[in-house]
């Protein structure tokens, strides 16, 4: 609209009358193909933009929606079960004869039984696509999605119930119950387990430390082996119990058939959710979906991260962007400051902004190494041996944790922030400055009273860019404290809470690991989409964050339009 | 235009001053032809900016409680020598000053000087309004709060008695709370004013104050200069003869860096005894 509207207050060809080739050097001169060419590309940026978006919030949101279970009948005999994920032409089948040939992927699932998840199968070897009421789709802890139909459910040899309908219906009101008996157990062997080996095992350091010292402290030295003692006798109790809960988890089992009338039998507790695809109406798939949703934010990873949730990624994330705003905001304003308002501009001011824009330049994977070799092996070597001599040769410190992640990090945004500040600063008037002097205020007073105030909106504007590069930086993280599974989160419940030496997980690195590394690429890709949707929307709640703040400290010291 | 011509514009406008005002015109003119005791006192001053001299030997005496302007065409030096008094020039690193400048007998550039001190005795308003980016009130309590007061009480009593002083308070005594960016570019000015005389100098500096401002809106600082007099000595630098014929007592005119005559603003505008000095005041360059 604009376009159009700006060409029309110019002097067209239309309006001048002239001979061509003058015509013709008047549209060029009137400035008309250049509006063209800035707006089409900015388009173009915004259709590929969008397109991405689009792509990944498709693929995204929609690997959770329970998809109709099939049954194909082929021209062989056999049968199969599943999910329809994908159709395709076959390549080169014109070649051949006539016309092009097609195939389906079928996500047949049942990885223990058939060793894949995906299956191929031509167009023309199909004899008929069915879809069967009974099937189920069973979402089980180990070995992916089941498709198939329940035979028996049992309680220890007894059959409770046998026939598809009386087996489902069985097995739908046993198990919440069963889901509840797996949380129990998971509870006791992470929580309650963990926290007594992370007691005894401080009380293990505590006593080598004492060692060390050569302290002969008896009182001191009894108190720590009565706790490892007691720790130990309350690890026998949990151990106990946990036997007497997977001797009744094992009990409940249910056999289940697929396809080709092949059956598996595993117990109860062993399913995350089950539910017949086919029969489901719409509010009932809204719900299955809202219940993958929730166990993907909020639960843990499961088969090597190509299921379950990512929520200890999502928080790792979201602790390292913390940490490295903390550390490299105050770092990068106060570098700004004495660049801007205390040092004397001269040629070596100069190439210092030089080198400090140039290093926002500098390949990522460079600041990783310098972050592996400096923080990691120096820093956290040193302090291994000072602070932590008991653990050693376990490294604490000197190994890859979350606060030298932050830290390289923080190193590798600190330009970003240094830029900003440094242009906010420049955008206040010499007067202002004066003005403060004028009335007798030091030139520290003024920074802090006057300058850090007037420019913290830039101040901000430089944060949300560094945290923004910050949050999708994968590269220095994966040599300086970002892990595959990482057992515990770095914020917990025990003493110090926030344990700045652990490792921790990455929703960048995850989308690297499950995308790339996974041993069933194929399984995980709904994986990558949704942990990218889900990077997406840190980086988005973070700016959004920062920027509202951002615009409430502009609309504080709004300028007036004189 | 004749010389003689504008010659009588001008001096029509500063007998309509002087007239207005006559009693203190009168003094001024004694008080100037005396100088018995001036407040400022500056002796030889050279300052130049590199290599280049700016000023050159400017002897020149400012008394207290009148109103001084240097006037000159631009380029002149008026305001270097304005930013001498309060020891602004520091801030501009290849600035290099020789020469004495004596405020209440001390010299200012003596070294060991405390600065902030000066600044505290010789308050400056700027040719371009310059509020912070903070409240009204925040600005005219700026001064105190960096000296250190804290009392609520003390703070709110200077900041309406600086804003009544600069005949802004009624104007904005509901709306102290907003930001003073949100003001017009005189009531901006006026509250400048007010920041300066919330910490009491004894001496304000102007710098061309009302060059960024419509003809309403220099009245008013004009008029209010007049008022301050009473309790300041005001150093204003204008390059508007007629402002500095309405406000000044006494008149200072600088070219190419040399002081070339100083006197009573009627004296330099009727009678001067310098040939630039006519040739500027009538309009032939500058």
């Amino acid at each position: 609209m604009s376009i159009r509207a700006t060409a029309n207050r110019l002097p067209g060809p239309a309006t001048v009358p002239a001979p061509m080739s003058r015509a013709a050097a008047g549209f060029w001169a009137s400035g008309v193909p250049f509006i063209w060419l800035t707006g089409g590309t900015l388009a173009i940026c915004l259709i590929m933009i969008g397109g991405l978006l689009a792509h990944i919030l498709m693929r995204g949101l929609g690997s959770f929606w329970p998809a109709e279970v099939a049954e194909l009948r082929l021209k062989n005999g056999s049968v199969l079960l599943g999910e329809i994920w994908d159709r395709e032409t076959i390549p080169g089948s014109a070649e051949e004869g006539g016309e092009d040939k097609t195939r389906l992927q079928l996500r047949v699932g049942n990885r223990d039984l058939y060793g894949v998840d995906f299956r191929w199968i031509d167009d023309s070897d199909i004899e008929s696509i069915t879809r069967p009421v009974d099937a189920a789709t069973v979402e089980r802890r180990e070995w992916g999605n089941f498709y198939g139909r329940p035979v028996e459910l049992r309680q220890g040899d007894e059959p409770v119930a046998s026939g598809s309908d009386a087996t489902w219906n069985a097995l739908r009101v046993r198990l919440p119950e069963a889901r509840a008996l797996h949380a129990r157990i998971r509870t006791i062997e992470r929580d309650e387990i963990g926290r007594i080996n992370f007691r005894i095992e401080k009380a293990r350091l505590g006593l080598r430390g004492l060692e060390l010292r050569s302290s002969a402290s008896p009182d001191k030295r009894a108190e720590l082996e009565r706790e490892v003692v007691g720790g130990q006798q309350r690890y026998e109790e949990l151990a106990h119990e946990l036997e007497r809960l997977y001797g009744e988890m094992r009990g409940e089992r249910i056999v289940l058939a697929e396809a080709g009338g092949r059956t598996k039998e595993l117990a109860v507790a062993e399913i995350v959710r089950a539910f017949r695809a086919n029969e489901l109406g719409f509010v009932g798939r809204v719900r299955v979906y809202g219940s993958r949703v929730w166990e993907f934010v909020s639960g843990e990873p499961r088969e090597s991260n190509t299921e379950g949730g990512i929520f200890p990624a999502i928080f790792g994330t979201f602790l390292m962007v913390v940490l490295m705003s903390l550390a490299v905001v105050p770092f990068g304003v106060l570098a700004a400051i004495y660049l801007r308002e205390y040092a004397v501009q001269g040629a070596l001011v100069r190439a210092v902004r030089i080198a400090v824009n140039n290093l926002a330049g500098v390949p990522s994977i460079v600041f990783g190494v310098f972050g592996l070799g400096f923080f990691v092996y120096f820093l956290g070597g040193t302090i291994d041996q000072l602070f932590y001599p008991e653990r050693l040769p376990t490294p604490t410190f000197g190994t890859g944790g979350i606060l030298w992640a932050s830290l390289t990090l923080a190193l590798l945004t600190v330009p970003v922030v240094i830029v900003a500040t440094e242009e906010a600063l420049a955008a206040i008037p010499r007067e202002v400055r004066e003005g403060s002097l004028a009335l007798g205020a030091t030139q520290w007073e003024t920074i802090r009273r006057v300058l850090l105030p007037a420019s913290l909106p830039g101040i901000l504007t430089g944060a949300i860019l560094a945290m923004a590069r910050g949050a999708g930086e994968v590269a220095p993280l994966m040599i300086t404290g970002v892990v595959k599974l990482a057992p515990t989160l770095p914020l917990d419940g025990e003493w110090p809470f926030l344990h700045l030496e652990r490792k921790f997980m990455h929703l960048g690195f995850h989308i690297y690991d499950v995308g790339f590394q996974s041993p069933n690429v194929e399984a995980a890709k709904p994986m990558v989409y949704t942990t990218t949707l889900l990077l997406l929307a840190v980086v988005l709640i973070v700016n959004v964050f920062a920027i509202t703040v951002r615009n409430r400290l502009r609309r504080r010291h709004r300028q007036s339009g004189v | 235009m004749e010389p003689a011509v504008a010659q009588r514009n001008i001096l029509m406008k500063t007998n309509r001053t002087a007239n207005g005002r006559a009693e203190g015109a009168g003094e001024a003119m004694t008080s100037a032809a005396l100088v018995p005791e001036p407040l400022i006192d500056i002796q030889s001053l050279n300052l130049w900016y590199g290599t280049k001299p700016a000023l050159e030997d400017i002897s020149l005496q400012i008394p207290k409680n009148r109103v001084t302007a240097f006037i000159g065409p631009s380029g002149c030096g008026k305001s270097t020598l304005l930013r001498c008094l309060n020891r602004m020039n520091d801030l501009i690193d290849s600035v290099r000053i020789q020469g004495t400048i004596l405020i209440g007998g001390e010299n200012v550039y003596a070294p060991g000087t405390d600065v902030v001190a000066l600044r505290k005795r010789v308050g400056m308003v700027f040719q371009r309004s310059n509020p912070f980016p903070k409240t009204l009130y925040e600005n005219v309590a700026y001064g105190l709060r960096v000296a250190g007061v804290r009392r609520k009480g003390v703070l709110d009593e200077a900041v309406e008695r600086s804003l009544q002083a600069a005949a802004l308070w009624d104007e904005v005594k509901d709306r102290l709370q907003e930001s003073a960016l949100s003001l017009s570019g005189g009531q901006q000015q006026r509250l400048c004013i007010a920041r300066a005389i919330a910490v009491e100098p004894e001496i304000i500096l102007m710098d061309e104050p009302c060059s960024a401002l419509d003809p309403v809106a220099t009245a008013k600082i004009e008029s209010l200069i007049h008022e301050l007099e009473q309790a300041y000595t005001i150093v204003i630098v204008t390059h508007n003869m007629q402002q500095a014929a309405r406000v000044s007592d006494l008149t200072a005119f600088l070219y190419l860096g040399r002081l070339i005559e100083v006197g009573p603003t009627d004296k330099i505008f009727t009678t001067p005894d310098k040939r630039e000095t006519e040739d500027y005041i009538t309009g032939r360059f500058g």
